[in-house]
């Protein structure tokens, strides 16, 4: 059963930077129930007028919350900042309701075609179900107490404050005034055209930052390095430099949602789950490597590299030397490539040491051509808006593709002045990285000892913004189905937004993730108390 | 061909990464090696290349600095101002911020003089055109399909409608025996030989002025293609990156008064594409939009668009200036007058040496016919003529054939990417060059 076999579209999708949904079978898993939850109630009626009545409200709740935003200063302490701005993840009814659209109705007649690649989105996933819902009504602990909490795997607010001060010191109006530079960034260098893959002096500030993530124990050679417009695109391009279409990568489970539009989507490119478990609290085993790589083989599905996260999202985890060193085995005796993405390096607070690619490869002197890392400053830096990804390779050819692919998806000029600014300033960035560092720590721990309360266990993470829980003994049976029944409850229940194991396409049922990144400390006992009247009512 | 594969490196690469179809080995590219190497300065290098390959804008720069001179707000997050740093910062919806649409449809629509609506929750933002093209093409096209594009065309369109797609491009043969019009009989024949490649024919971009010509489409050519992708049921994307660059504002008529005019029927198979890198200036900045009157599209491209957006501070920035209706006004009349006068001086210039162009009206170009002047008149013939022009004479230009010309000896020559005094020597040495030419031949 696909999409195509239901009567009338589900309501809009909410938006996200984060791609489409999960493929093929987890897809259906995911759109039945939930259909059956949005749909089943109400049908056509609920299905036109809930968004005509929502965009409505959801307009004149955004004139209300400005005109209060306004009348406040920016909170300056680090915990203040508690929900994510109306202005983030709007849910901007994209798809007209065609008595919405004051202009350009749509005529009626013989649809005109569309690819199979525009055809094959997803717009089911759990994921934009929720995003919709914590943005059309979304939580706030003064102004709006019951709305919805939005914790599904996200993004780094923790430290946006940091950010703010800087900019602040260094390019406010009375700065850039004295320096008659009125953009702050030096207009008349930037405006032209310039190296679409990134000019070097962002590329150098870029490289000393890495280093400076991953505490100096690698060095990042700028010229290695291609920036893309955010780590979608990063991903993407490689996926097209690596694999052809119909091809295969194997990425291990659970992992990111985004990679199934990122690797996947234009590409015509598969992945190939290599499933981690519990018992292993999540970590890769080349066990399971060999298994998925040679069950591929079988079925004549061409594998031409690995994925690997690390620190891993959502569970957290870091791969340690040995493994890395395995998994670099690995790819030579197969001979495919390997792509660390590690736009979380900078975010590790646990006892282990973080281990980069970089860093193996600094010891081998050949075979380096096979390894690509993925890096991007929204996620470590707290400027996700800011859109700024990293390619860095060792592979010639690689760079040469992917530097000429890079100018679809260029960063903008004015953005790059202001990061090089920043990131040059090394001494805030080793006091921004350490703070970092610590309040992730605190918050972590503080989280998770809050949904312990309620005897949740979460895996054990070193990095990263997530919590990954295991909510099973609140499902009403151990089966994907209830987990998704779970997530609904939570949702529209509990009002709390989060990411379920089968958006990350996890093996078990019935682990959630939480990015508790996105909260105050004081917000966490809400959650808990959220959480525990939904398990009361499962008892 | 392509890259040169190392030997050391065993790990194979895609067909996609080790293909040229992103066109960069075209003569179009290769003038420009010669002007990295040998730049043109004034002062510092006066027998230097001349880039005149490079359509860039940079004759109303001074009204941009001068406006944020004046509007430092823009560009700052202070106490007062409506967004905060750390709302802007964390944005990341790929909607795009309102305002920057808001302010950006509403200069789409000052540039057509009010003569059409554009409505901003149509609009979805990309790092550039060049992504615009492509992400449309992902959307109207299976790989193996084809969309049919008029020559002489943009050689850019090469990479960014093939390369990653996998979407071949037809080409619709224009001519200059009626100014290289696009004609209802060049459109048939152009489908038919899709058809005879058993190709599936997705539809129709044009570039409004064109890139290369420097002139508009006329009313009723746009008509007769409009009644064409109708009745073949294909898409129409209209690429109008340069409409706000015409010299004179009666003379452009964009896609979108067309529809309005027929009451947007089958305007769902219709595709804008625009962008702020030649009317403003600012191709650093990588801004591009599609507007599209087709809901599905909308939703797909605006998902698509995740790979390819612009940064939230971008956005502020432009947001503002953009909305300032007084600052655009002024803007869009004195960019249309300089260009204007430039276009003059340039095509002045070239006829008192006996050189003809295509009578222009828009763009940062001019079509220059070099025809007379070929020894032999093919493409080889043009070629040479280009390589003594690009080494001897200094000065790099765009041959026709690499933008897919049929006719050999049309050159494009950018005009406004230099201040005057270039313009002036650049015009000299042509002048030399051609003068000598035709000593030595008759």
């Amino acid at each position: 059963m696909t999409r195509k076999d239901n009567k009338k579209p589900p309501p809009p999708p909410p938006p996200s930077s984060i791609g489409g949904g999960g493929g093929g079978g987890t897809a259906m898993r995911v759109i039945v129930p939930l259909q059956g939850v949005v749909q089943g109630r109400g049908g056509l009626f609920l299905g036109s007028v809930i968004p005509c009545a929502l965009y409505y409200l959801f307009q004149l709740y955004v004139k209300t919350r400005t005109r209060h935003r306004s009348s406040n200063s920016p909170p300056t302490s680090p915990h203040s900042n508690s929900t994510p701005s109306p202005s983030q993840n709007l849910p901007e009814l994209s798809v007209l309701p065609r008595s919405l659209s004051r202009t350009h109705l749509t005529s009626p007649t013989a649809s005109a075609f569309l690819s199979g690649r525009a055809a094959s989105l997803a717009t089911d996933s759990p994921h934009f179900a929720g995003l919709y819902k914590a943005a059309e009504n979304p939580y706030h602990r003064v102004d709006n107490p019951e709305g919805v909490i939005h914790l599904a795997l996200g993004d780094n607010k923790i430290c946006v404050d940091l950010v703010e001060d800087w900019m602040e010191k260094n390019l406010s109006g009375a700065v850039l005034e004295e320096r008659g530079d009125f953009w702050g960034i030096g207009i008349t260098g930037i405006s032209g055209f310039q190296p679409l893959d990134g000019v070097m002096e962002l590329k150098v500030a870029v490289a000393s930052f890495m280093s400076q993530a991953v505490d100096n124990s690698a060095f990042f050679n700028p010229s290695q390095m291609v920036l893309t417009s955010g780590v979608d695109p990063a991903i993407e391009i490689l996926s097209f430099c690596l694999a052809d279409y119909g091809n295969a990568f194997l990425v291990p489970t659970p992992h990111s949602p985004s990679f199934d539009g990122a690797a996947k989507w234009r590409t015509g490119v598969e992945i190939v789950p290599v499933p981690c478990r519990s018992a292993d609290n999540f970590n890769l085993s080349i066990a399971a490597l060999e298994q998925a790589f040679n069950q591929a083989k079988k079925r004549g599905q061409r594998i031409r590299g690995i994925i690997i996260t690390n620190p891993s999202n959502p569970v957290g985890n870091l791969l340690s030397h040995e493994t890395l060193c395995t998994l670099l085995d690995f790819a030579r005796e197969k001979n495919i490539h390997i792509i660390s993405n590690e736009i979380f390096a900078g975010s590790t607070y646990g006892n282990e040491e973080f281990v980069s690619m970089a860093e193996i490869l600094e010891a081998e002197d050949h075979d380096r051509e096979r390894v690509h890392i993925v890096y991007g400053l929204s996620d470590d830096i707290c400027v996700p808006g800011y859109k700024t990804g990293v390619i860095y390779s060792y592979n010639k050819n690689v760079l040469a593709a992917a530097r000429k692919l890079a100018r679809l998806a260029s960063v903008s000029a004015p953005t790059q002045q202001l990061l090089t600014s920043m990131l040059s300033d090394a001494r805030f960035m080793q006091k921004f990285i350490e703070i970092n560092r610590l309040r992730l720590q605190k918050m972590y721990q503080a989280f998770v000892e809050g949904l312990k309360q309620l005897g949740i266990e979460c895996a054990r993470s070193e990095g990263g913004f997530h919590c990954w829980a295991d909510m099973s003994s609140l499902m009403r049976s151990y089966s994907e189905k209830a987990e998704l029944e779970l997530w609904d409850r939570l949702l529209n229940v509990a009002k709390i937004n989060v990411t379920p194991g089968t958006s990350c396409h996890c093996i078990e049922p019935g682990w959630f993730g939480f990015c508790f990144a996105l909260l105050t400390e004081k917000d966490i006992p809400v959650v808990v108390e959220r959480i525990r009247s939904v398990s009361e009512a499962t008892k | 061909m392509g890259i040169e594969i190392e030997k050391s490196c065993v790990v194979e690469l895609s067909n996609i990464a080790v293909s040229n179809t992103h066109g960069e080995d075209s003569p179009y590219f290769a003038g420009w090696k010669a002007y990295d190497e040998n730049p043109y300065d004034e002062i510092t290098n006066p027998s230097g290349v001349i880039q005149m390959g490079l359509a860039e804008n940079q004759v109303s720069f001074d009204l941009l600095e001068k406006y944020l001179e004046e509007h430092s707000e823009a560009t700052t997050w202070g106490k007062g101002s409506p967004t905060s740093f750390k709302e802007n910062a964390l944005f990341q919806d790929y909607h795009g911020l309102h305002s920057f649409r808001a302010a950006m449809a509403a200069f789409m629509e000052q540039i057509r003089g009010g003569r059409a609506k554009f409505d901003p929750k149509r609009l979805v933002i990309t790092a550039g055109a060049t992504a615009a093209n492509e992400l449309l093409t992902f959307i109207l096209a299976n790989p193996g399909d084809a969309l049919l594009v008029p020559t002489p065309y943009y050689p850019g369109f090469d990479r960014d409608l093939r390369w990653r797609t996998g979407v071949k491009i037809v080409p619709i043969h224009c001519d200059s025996s009626n100014n290289f019009q696009i004609t209802p009989e060049a459109l048939e024949a152009a489908y038919k030989e899709a058809e005879s490649m058993n190709t599936k024919v997705r539809g129709v971009l044009i570039t409004n002025p064109s890139n290369p010509l420097g002139a508009t489409i006329q009313r009723s050519v746009l008509e007769h293609i409009l009644d064409f992708v109708t009745r073949k049921n294909i898409h129409l994307v209209s690429d109008e990156i340069y409409s706000g660059s015409v010299f004179s504002p009666s003379e452009f008529v964009s896609v979108a008064e067309i529809l309005e005019a027929r009451n947007y029927k089958d305007a769902e198979r219709v595709h804008i594409v625009y962008s702020l890198s030649k009317d403003l200036g600012l191709p650093g900045f990588r801004v591009g939009t599609i507007y599209s009157y087709n809901d599905k599209v909308v939703t797909t491209a605006r998902r698509m668009s995740s790979f390819t957006l612009i940064s939230s501070q971008t956005q502020h920035l432009l947001a503002s200036m953009l909305s300032d209706k007084e600052f655009t006004e002024l803007y869009i009349k004195t960019n249309r007058e300089r260009l204007r006068k430039r276009y003059e001086m340039m095509i002045e210039g070239l006829r008192s040496i006996g050189i003809e162009c295509l009578k222009g009206n828009g763009g940062l170009f001019c079509w220059m016919n070099m025809s007379p002047l070929l020894e032999k008149a093919t493409r080889e013939g043009e070629l040479e003529l280009w390589n003594e022009i690009v080494h001897e004479v200094k000065l790099n230009i765009s041959p026709g054939c690499s933008c897919h010309c049929s006719e050999p000896g049309w050159f494009r020559v950018c005009f406004a990417n230099m201040s005057e005094n270039t313009l002036h020597v650049a015009l000299e040495r042509i002048r030399n060059f051609v003068d000598k030419l035709r000593a030595s031949r008759f």
